[in-house]
């Protein structure tokens, strides 16, 4: 199986993500990740689905969401080709004897503390999945204490625009 | 036969009486006008075209029953249980090719439709369901009568509605109706808060659709119908499989067309009976579970299937990675999703299956023009099933009557012209097998969910979209023990339906099974109607309002069919006492290959030829 990033526009409209994620449960297939927000159309909100399926039936979810009466747009972004990204903040005990050197860590993945106490540093970082599990790798020595990741977003790379054609 | 005790006419004899004299208003004009949210759902009903609502008034839809009583366009017939609703608009739509429209108030009345739109959402019928809901305030409160309804039929709609402004009332019924009727047909569910119904706003007529993310495609592929084409010219052993997308398009002539050009058999499935003629030379009879020999055959040997309309289900394909091994397949259907959802197409076409026969009759005639395969050679093979394995069935050992022979009687006399109906079970596969069908619209049955009750509400739901239509109700005596509440709702609102009980004293398919696969264990199938007799049919039949009838030999049967094609001003029933161990020939067993398909018990010509 491979992870397919797919963007989704659909209606701004109440029920919406229910109908999506009913259709996946329902259908039997996975999501990995899920991240819904608005686009620069305030009728048009725009979901970013990463599921792990192959070729084949990820043509049946394709077409099984566009079946979606609120769905207006599904474009599969390959990696290549996109900008993804996904949000993590992560609490990491930090005293003195060991601050500095967690401090380290975060500069040297251009992470950044957003708050700190004298026995903990929260630390925000965006980038990929595989630069937030590295960072993640380095900081568990240290002892995380709570961590929140956001779901993948996505966009394509070039002036192209998937919601200028889907959007009138 | 017993003869029926003559009991008081209800004072609408025929469907419809005393409507047509009704005054025609004047059409809904352009300008807004006020009104309340009920009178608002009426009017968008009445500029839809809709004739007939089927349903039950309570507490949250009250304020829309009251100005439906003085609609002078909608026809609403007061059922007894939701269900009989949702089932009877059905039954409408799937004989006139109009929406069906039902109603129901929230909570209980609204999740008694959920059968209904299920059955309607896996067999692509347009139907329009038009809920009450608590007030806005108390929604989310657990209200009294509260259900999600919206949630709840999420998955069996092919869309659904909660509308929270009145003013979006005359958009969203037209924008219901459009869905329900266009692209792959599909029960549509309109959810109306009872403050909503009751609130002060404007009509205006037609209002502008906002469905952006609906762009159903009818016109097919030029390319791909031509490569279909190349394909249906070339191939030594052809089948054109058609389902029911073929009655959906109403491409019965075009079916007719590409088929007699092309010399190509045809086999109809369970959705499709009628599309095509049963008395064509070409036609092979029904494919699957309980298909025909050559039907199931001409499949598995076939080295191009032309699929038009149809899904692959599995009661079709059976095991499906042992179906038709060697056939191509041109999948042809409106729902690009069913393509190649359970078998992989070579040529896939999208669009309206009207549109697709007709281009590709077109290209078929251009492409004759180049060359043909001869397909002689796949009629000799087909022509040696069809004579070794004929559709048939032996009388009972014990001497009882056999309900295929019931079956087949009232399809010689009520003749290609009546409405067909079926339960689910035994009753609706010898119907769909021993019943000569010749044209669309005239078999209507619960395909894809199987739903138990369907015959009666369904068959009265044709009589009222078809009047002048004989309308038989095929059930068996489990079925019927569902949904004949019904019966009242024909008598009282005259719908004269006519009900043969194939009445086996068990749920005979089920039965049927634990006979071949669990040792002949009975657990839980005698109903007790043979043993005990009850209920008595016609005593039933009689307290219902129609007429009963008896009949338990086979000397009787035509009579007692005769007697009931006679009987025009109630409904009648007739209690068709029949020997409980007939059972359905031929068989694919459950999980098993199409090849092993049994002709009866023991015989698999397939698996035994090679």
């Amino acid at each position: 199986m491979t992870t397919h990033t797919l963007s989704v526009l659909v209606e701004n409209k109440p029920g919406v993500l229910a109908r999506v994620a009913g259709l996946f449960s329902r259908r039997g297939f996975n999501i990995e990740s899920l991240a819904v927000g608005p686009t620069e159309h305030p009728d048009v909100s725009r979901m970013t689905i990463v599921v792990a399926v192959d070729e084949l039936p990820l043509e049946q979810v394709t077409k099984q969401l566009n079946k979606l009466i609120n769905v207006i747009k599904i474009v599969e972004l390959e990696p290549s080709i996109a900008v993804r990204r996904e949000l993590l903040l992560v609490k990491v005990r930090a005293d003195a004897t060991v601050r500095s050197q967690v401090l380290e860590t975060v500069h040297l993945f251009r992470a950044k503390v957003v708050d700190v106490s004298p026995e903990a540093l929260t630390i925000e970082a965006t980038g990929n999945s595989d630069k937030l599990e590295a960072l993640l790798r380095m900081l568990e020595p240290y002892g995380v204490r709570e961590m929140v990741q956001s779901g993948m977003v996505a966009i394509g790379r070039g002036p192209r625009s998937i919601t200028a054609t889907a959007v009138r | 036969m017993t003869s029926a005790t003559s009991r008081p006419t209800p004072a609408a004899a025929t469907p419809g009486a005393g409507q047509s004299a009704r005054p025609k208003p004047a059409p809904p004009s352009g300008t807004p006008i006020r009104v309340t949210g009920a009178q608002s759902l009426v009017r968008s009903l009445e500029a839809v075209g809709v004739e007939i609502v089927f349903g039950i008034p309570g507490g949250t839809i009250l304020p829309a029953y009251d100005p439906l009583l003085d609609s002078t366009k909608v026809r609403h017939i007061l059922v007894r249980h939701e269900q009989g609703a949702g089932h009877a608009a059905t039954g409408y739509a799937q004989a006139t090719g109009k929406v069906g429209v039902c109603m129901a108030t929230s909570g209980p009345g609204a999740t008694n439709l959920v059968t209904p739109l299920a059955d309607a959402n896996m067999d692509s019928v347009p139907v329009v369901a038009i809920t009450g809901q608590q007030s806005r305030a108390l929604i989310g409160t657990d209200a009294f009568q509260e259900a999600d309804i919206c949630g709840i039929t999420l998955p069996i709609t092919k869309h659904n509605f909660l509308v929270t402004d009145p003013a979006d009332i005359p958009r969203t019924i037209a924008e219901a109706f459009h869905l329900a009727k266009t692209g792959r047909p599909g029960p549509v569910l309109v959810d109306i808060p009872k403050d909503v119904l009751q609130e002060q706003t404007s009509f205006i007529w037609p209002p502008e659709l906002r469905l952006p993310g609906y762009r159903p495609t009818t016109r097919p592929h030029g390319k791909q119908v031509r490569e279909a084409a190349k394909l249906i010219c070339q191939a030594k052993r052809p089948v054109l499989y058609v389902g029911g997308g073929v009655i959906k398009a109403q491409a019965s002539p075009e079916l007719l067309e590409l088929a007699e050009l092309t010399g190509i058999p045809v086999v109809t499935t369970l959705m499709a009976r009628g599309a095509f003629p049963d008395s064509h030379k070409q036609h092979l009879g029904m494919p699957g579970m309980h298909g025909t020999v050559p039907a199931v055959g001409a499949m598995q040997r076939s080295d191009l299937l032309v699929a038009l309309g149809a899904r692959f289900d599995d009661r079709v394909t059976g095991q499906l990675a042992s179906f038709a091994p060697e056939a191509a397949i041109v999948h042809a259907d409106i729902d690009p999703a069913e393509i190649s959802k359970n078998r992989r197409a070579d040529v896939p076409i999208v669009g309206d299956c009207k549109e697709i026969l007709i281009e590709l009759i077109a290209a078929v005639r251009a492409e004759r023009a180049l060359g043909v395969t001869d397909i002689a050679p796949w009629w000799q093979q087909l022509d040696e099933w069809r004579t070794k394995y004929p559709l048939g069935y032996e009388w009972p050992e014990d001497g009882t009557l056999s309900p295929q022979y019931v079956i087949e009687r009232i399809g010689a006399i009520a003749g290609p012209d009546a409405i067909y109906t079926a339960g689910v079970g035994q009753h609706q596969m010898w119907a769909a097998q021993h019943i000569r069908y010749e044209k669309p619209g005239t078999w209507l049955n619960s395909g894809g969910l199987g739903t138990m009750g369907y015959a009666v509400p369904a068959a009265m739901g044709a009589k009222f979209g078809k009047p002048d239509t004989v309308v038989w109700a095929i059930d068996g005596d489990g079925c019927f023990q569902m949904t004949n509440q019904e019966l009242a709702t024909c008598a009282i609102e005259g719908a004269p339906i006519k009900v043969a009980v194939i009445n086996n004293g068990n749920l005979g398919m089920v039965r049927q099974w634990q006979n071949l696969f669990y040792s002949e264990r009975y657990s839980q199938t005698d109903l007790g109607t043979h043993k005990y007799r009850i209920p008595d049919f016609t005593l039933l039949a009689e307290a219902l309002g129609c007429a009963g009838l008896r009949c338990e030999t086979k000397d009787e049967v035509d009579a007692v069919i005769q007697r009931a094609m006679e009987i025009n001003d109630r409904p009648v029933v007739i209690d068709f006492v029949v020997g409980k161990d007939a059972q359905v020939w031929p068989m694919v067993a459950a999980g098993t290959g199409n090849d092993e398909i049994m002709a009866v018990q023991g015989i698999r010509p397939l698996f035994d030829e090679d």
